[in-house]
């Protein structure tokens, strides 16, 4: 360090030293750096316990210094209620991706969220299935083309892409629900806040609490991080605005 | 007048997604597109070491956690 | 001695698995196992543990991963075509070396079939059942009395070998009242280091997982779930056996077909003929070795494999045998259970 200068921002030790493998400005990593500097600064790495479950982050317990276990494609939110049924006391959190969360896993996602479960979702709403190489997922937008919707989405054929903040935040049960993204740094500080609002929140056993993030696929969407970025922009957020759908009452807090 | 601040770029973890570079308000970083690391891939540096302002746009936005950043210590008031 | 009580199969299962120690209960209702659910939600507020009735047997298993994976000792009941939804996440559970109990309280299939007792799902259940090389250790339990001890065996078989061990019963024995003497209360202390309660600065971060992309790794992972199959296999088969002393003629039978064919024993012996029983209580790990003693013997004429289904024992029958002797088979299928009496006369077909 240069004399006259203190340390102000460093990664996180809850993050491990392993390189982090996903694609050049995939928003996964940021997400994973996110989450760990919220554990690292709650002090809560002894007492958090991750789900991942199939996806690109399926990875994640390769990346994130806490207990982790893997979980079959969209079964997450089961596994995450296992878990935390069994250790009320722990922070639970599962984060994945749409393809998981929205269309192999909604049964499991609903159900959660209605019965409360007071663990948090992280959801990458990425609009495409990004491991198995960029097909069609129940976010991916109206005309948007995937190698399995090469015309474009048609939404006489196929519906219109789900929006599961929206959805969950309907639930009683459900504590807090935002969509942040990390577009942009301001954005990207407001998604960590998220990220500890639920946990804090969680730690005061509110119930299911659910931050999705608007993210992107660089390779799946065959952009630039760049390009990406101005997608993002111009549009997922008309579709999937940022903003918080559902909070706590404030003497709750 | 010395930099308010100095980021330290692991170039390892760093794939020149570019974020960075776009995020940074004082056009003080850039990628290195004469280099790769060993994987590779281009990485950010400090290209303009008077500029930076700590203002962590830069590590906040950085995907890959490979920004440290560093802030001029505050000098002690003179007492006048 | 333990208590003694009149009790249907099905809640003495539960009642067993409170006295083991369970901790967490998952499960979906499906006949003719909803017994267990209801008595397990009816005792919940009297004891430590949870019961949660999921969405699906997929949520289910799932559940017993996540739970079973904090180190809980958890149970779900299911029935066949529950079963059948539950096989990926038991691939998933056996991969990632979780103790769970599961019990099937098999129906007549396939597709939605009957409720009727049956033993169709004998290949599922001993032969993996899922995706990928692996298998659950199979108890077969034929009387209320063997669904109480197979649930405390089975909750300390599936904590030694960090597996998944799953109770094959049927329609029949869930259903019937016996006298059942119930083990004392255990007071149950895990000792699973391995589990994700939360990686204390002790300790390196706890992984389950059942990933192993580079193909030398999951070669490797193979190769050690099958080294704690083959200890499985040299430490764990149970079988019981009936006047298979001095028998020409030995009926193989599980579950309920084995009280059913107990009785042709007895009727054939009457009628001058020397029947014995075998009744393997492992159906995976499978008593080859001890079938082929048998075989060996100079007296054993044949054997007669008796199921419910369309012939499914009796292929590791054969195998054990190994063409020493003949393997004959007879079984009902639809969730008819053979009687005793039909049992002689297939018998009889085959002496002449
Ligand atoms: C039962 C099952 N079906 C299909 C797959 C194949 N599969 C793996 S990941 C995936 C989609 C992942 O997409 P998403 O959840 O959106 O995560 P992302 O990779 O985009 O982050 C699919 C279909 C699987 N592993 N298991
Ligand atoms: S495929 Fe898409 S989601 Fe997966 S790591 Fe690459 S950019 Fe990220
Ligand atoms: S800290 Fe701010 S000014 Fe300094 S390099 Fe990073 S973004 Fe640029
Ligand atoms: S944001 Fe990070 S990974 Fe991307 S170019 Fe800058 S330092 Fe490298
Ligand atoms: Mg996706």
């Amino acid at each position: 360090m240069k004399k006259g200068y203190k340390l102000i921002y460093k990664r996180p030790q809850t993050l491990t030293k392993t390189r982090i493998n996903y694609c050049p400005g995939c928003f996964h990593s940021t997400m994973h750096k996110l989450l760990m500097e919220v554990v690292e600064e709650m002090g809560i790495q002894e007492k958090t316990v991750g789900v991942c479950p199939v996806g690109c982050s399926v990875f994640a317990y390769n990346y994130m210094n806490v207990d982790m276990q893997e979980a079959a494609h969209g079964r997450a939110a089961a596994v995450a209620t296992g878990i935390k049924r069994m250790l009320p006391d722990r922070y639970v959190f599962s984060y994945q991706g749409d393809g998981d969360l929205a269309a192999i896993g909604t049964a499991e996602t609903l159900h959660a969220c209605n019965r409360g479960e007071n663990f948090t979702f992280v959801f990458i709403n990425n609009g495409i299935y990004g491991m198995t190489g960029g097909q069609m997922a129940p976010t991916t937008l109206e005309g948007q083309k995937t190698t399995t919707s090469p015309y474009g989405r048609d939404p006489e054929k196929i519906g219109l892409p789900l929006k599961m903040a929206e959805i969950v935040s309907q639930f009683e049960r459900v504590a807090y629900v935002e969509r942040v993204s990390c577009n942009t740094p301001a954005n990207t500080r407001k998604a960590k806040k998220a990220l500890r609002n639920a946990f804090e929140y969680q730690g005061k056993k509110l119930g299911t609490t659910f931050i999705e993030v608007a993210s992107n696929c660089p390779s799946g969407w065959k952009m630039t991080p760049e390009q990406s970025l101005k997608w993002l922009e111009e549009r997922v957020f008309p579709y999937y605005p940022l903003k918080v759908f559902k909070k706590p009452d404030k003497k709750e807090v | 007048m010395p930099a308010k601040g100095y980021v330290e770029i692991d170039i390892e973890r760093c794939k020149g997604c570019d974020l960075c570079v776009l995020s940074c308000p004082t056009d003080c970083l850039a990628l290195n597109i004469s280099d790769t690391n060993s994987y590779g891939l281009y990485y950010a540096y400090l290209k303009e070491e008077d500029d930076c302002i700590a203002c962590m746009n830069c590590s906040v936005i950085c995907p890959d956690a490979a920004i440290t950043v560093y802030k001029k210590e505050d000098q002690p008031k003179q007492r006048s | 001695m333990g208590e003694i009580r009149l009790m249907k199969g099905n809640e003495a299962l539960g009642e067993a698995a409170i006295r083991a120690g369970l901790q967490g209960y998952f499960g979906y209702p499906i006949t003719p196992q909803s017994e267990v659910m209801e008595y397990l939600a009816q005792q919940e507020p009297h004891h430590n543990y949870v019961f949660l009735q999921a969405e699906s047997e997929v949520a289910a298993v799932n559940m017993m991963y996540g739970a079973g994976g904090a180190g809980a000792r958890v149970l779900t009941t299911t029935s066949s075509p529950g079963f059948s939804l539950m096989q990926e996440g038991i691939s998933y559970i056996a991969c990632a070396e979780i103790p769970c109990l599961f019990c099937n309280v098999v129906r007549g299939g396939p597709g939605l079939g009957t409720i009727q007792p049956s033993q169709s799902d004998y290949f599922q259940s001993t032969k993996g059942g899922g995706h990928g090389d692996y298998h659950t250790i199979v108890l077969a339990p034929n009387s209320v009395q063997e669904m109480v001890d197979f649930v405390y065996l089975g909750f300390n078989l599936a904590d030694k070998y960090r597996t998944p061990v799953t109770i094959l019963s049927d329609g029949a024995i869930g259903q019937m009242m016996e006298k059942v003497e119930l083990p004392d209360p255990v007071e149950y202390k895990p000792d699973k280091p391995w589990a994700t309660t939360g990686k204390t600065k002790d300790r390196e971060r706890n992984i389950l997982t059942s990933l192993y992309i580079q193909s030398e790794d999951m070669e490797k992972k193979n190769q050690k779930l099958q080294k704690k199959y083959e200890k499985i296999k040299q430490n764990e088969i149970r079988f019981d056996e009936y006047k298979t002393e001095d028998a020409e003629i030995i009926i193989v039978s599980f579950g309920l077909s084995s009280r059913v064919s107990r009785k042709s024993v007895d009727i054939g012996r009457a009628q001058g003929m020397k029947i014995g029983l075998f009744r393997p209580q492992t159906v995976w790990p499978f008593p080859y070795e001890k079938l082929r003693e048998y075989a060996d013997k100079d007296r054993v004429k044949f054997f007669i494999s008796i199921e419910m289904n369309a012939g499914q024992m009796v292929e590791d029958v054969k195998l054990a045998v190994c063409g020493k002797k003949p393997v004959h088979f007879y079984g009902r299928m639809g969730g008819i259970v053979p009687d005793s009496y039909e049992v002689i006369e297939q018998i009889k077909k085959i002496k002449e």
